[in-house]
């Protein structure tokens, strides 16, 4: 196994003493098998036991490490050492405050997720007695790709909209809207609709695709945005138009 | 202890240079004004056929100039550019699923670009 000798530079803010971020460089011997994940675990290990960031599984499962690599929002886990030169610079992931060095603030997401109640919400209440909740496998190939979503948010820290305009609800958040709209046993599209398709939801979208060539599990939530928009603005016309008939 | 978030602020009017896709996304939308400019110029063309043919002809011979040349050229640029970025994406905003499968992007956006050439081939024979 060789090994190679690279300089991580990771963003250190310490809310206690700092008044700004700033970057400290650490020389990593890595084996080349390695992901940015083992470097920062070898760092905390072995050169500095300050350095705070959030992991968990290792193996793009749990969505916490994202993280800013070489200016790219990537899973740490999924980031091979060996496809990136012997400088490495990571830093937290942008558009969210950050708490400490590589830990951001991410009750904004959360609260902006559990808003679009991305739950089914059965049409009728159905006693257990009655059995399950059937599906076809088309009907499941309709949403199946946004099941996949592990929240990391690396979306968010793709997407300059959100950067620019903080209150928009953010590429996971209506993707799993949709995801839950496009299920034949949900019946809650009228409820998400009223977060999803206002102005801080999906209009604030401008289609500049970040969100799904970051997407570590190759989701694809810019098309899920685009289509809601589809669906939203078939709701508008027809609510103008056919005022007789029911949405 | 106590928390004390650090916010990044995120340069209003400089963001798109940080990373190339987000100077391909400004591209698409740029290249949007190009295609805005040249319908007000077929909206003038309209209002000088409305004034008489020595009008039209005079708008005719102004589009003929350098400059008339160099813009049409500059549109036309940015249109195709504007036209197949859209074209390339319409797969993801208009899936079509066929029982189990979706139907392959590339049919999709290659079923654009057959409507397009056949558009564009109706206008040209007009033309002629």
């Amino acid at each position: 196994m060789s090994e190679r000798q690279i300089q991580l530079e990771v963003l250190r803010y310490d809310p206690e003493t700092d008044r700004e971020p700033r970057f400290q460089t650490y020389t990593v011997p890595c084996l080349n098998e390695w992901v940015v994940l083992d470097a920062l675990n070898y760092v905390k290990d072995n050169l500095d036991t300050t350095v705070s960031y959030r992991w968990s599984c290792h193996m793009a499962v749990c969505g916490s490490c994202g993280m800013m690599i070489n200016g790219e929002p990537k899973l740490a886990c999924k980031a091979f050492i060996h496809e990136y030169p012997d400088q490495i610079r990571v830093e937290p992931m942008a558009h969210f405050p950050i708490e400490r060095d590589l830990v951001t603030v991410v009750e904004d997401f959360i609260t902006k997720f559990a808003s679009v109640k991305p739950y089914l919400i059965p049409k009728e209440d159905k006693p257990v007695s009655a059995g399950e909740f059937k599906q076809t496998p088309a009907e499941l190939m309709k949403f199946k790709q946004y099941t996949l979503c592990i929240n990391c948010m690396l979306c968010y820290a793709a997407c300059p909209q959100y950067g620019l305009v903080p209150e928009f609800l953010g590429p996971a958040a209506i993707s799993m809207a949709h995801r839950y709209n496009q299920d034949s046993r949900d019946g809650g599209r009228d409820q998400r609709q009223e977060v999803i398709a206002s102005h801080e939801g999906v209009w604030e979208c401008s289609f500049v695709g970040a969100c799904s060539e970051v997407c570590p599990k190759h989701v694809d939530p810019a098309g899920a945005l685009q289509q809601v928009k589809v669906a939203s603005t078939i709701d508008w016309y027809k609510e103008h138009l056919m005022p007789w008939s029911k949405k | 202890m106590s928390r004390n978030p650090y916010v990044r602020e995120v340069p209003k009017t400089s963001w798109f240079f940080r990373q190339p896709r987000y100077m391909r996304y400004m591209a698409r939308e740029v290249t949007s004004f190009f295609i805005g400019a040249f319908s007000l110029l077929l909206v003038v063309g309209l209002k000088r056929l409305s004034e008489g043919p020595e009008a039209f002809q005079g708008f005719l011979d102004a589009l003929r100039g350098p400059w008339g040349v160099l813009f049409c050229l500059a549109a036309l640029v940015a249109a195709v550019y504007h036209s197949t970025s859209w074209f390339n994406v319409t797969p993801q905003a208009m899936p079509i699923q066929r029982g189990e499968e979706f139907v392959p992007g590339k049919m999709i956006v290659g079923a654009h670009y057959a409507v397009w050439a056949v558009v564009s081939l109706i206008v040209l024979f007009m033309g002629i």
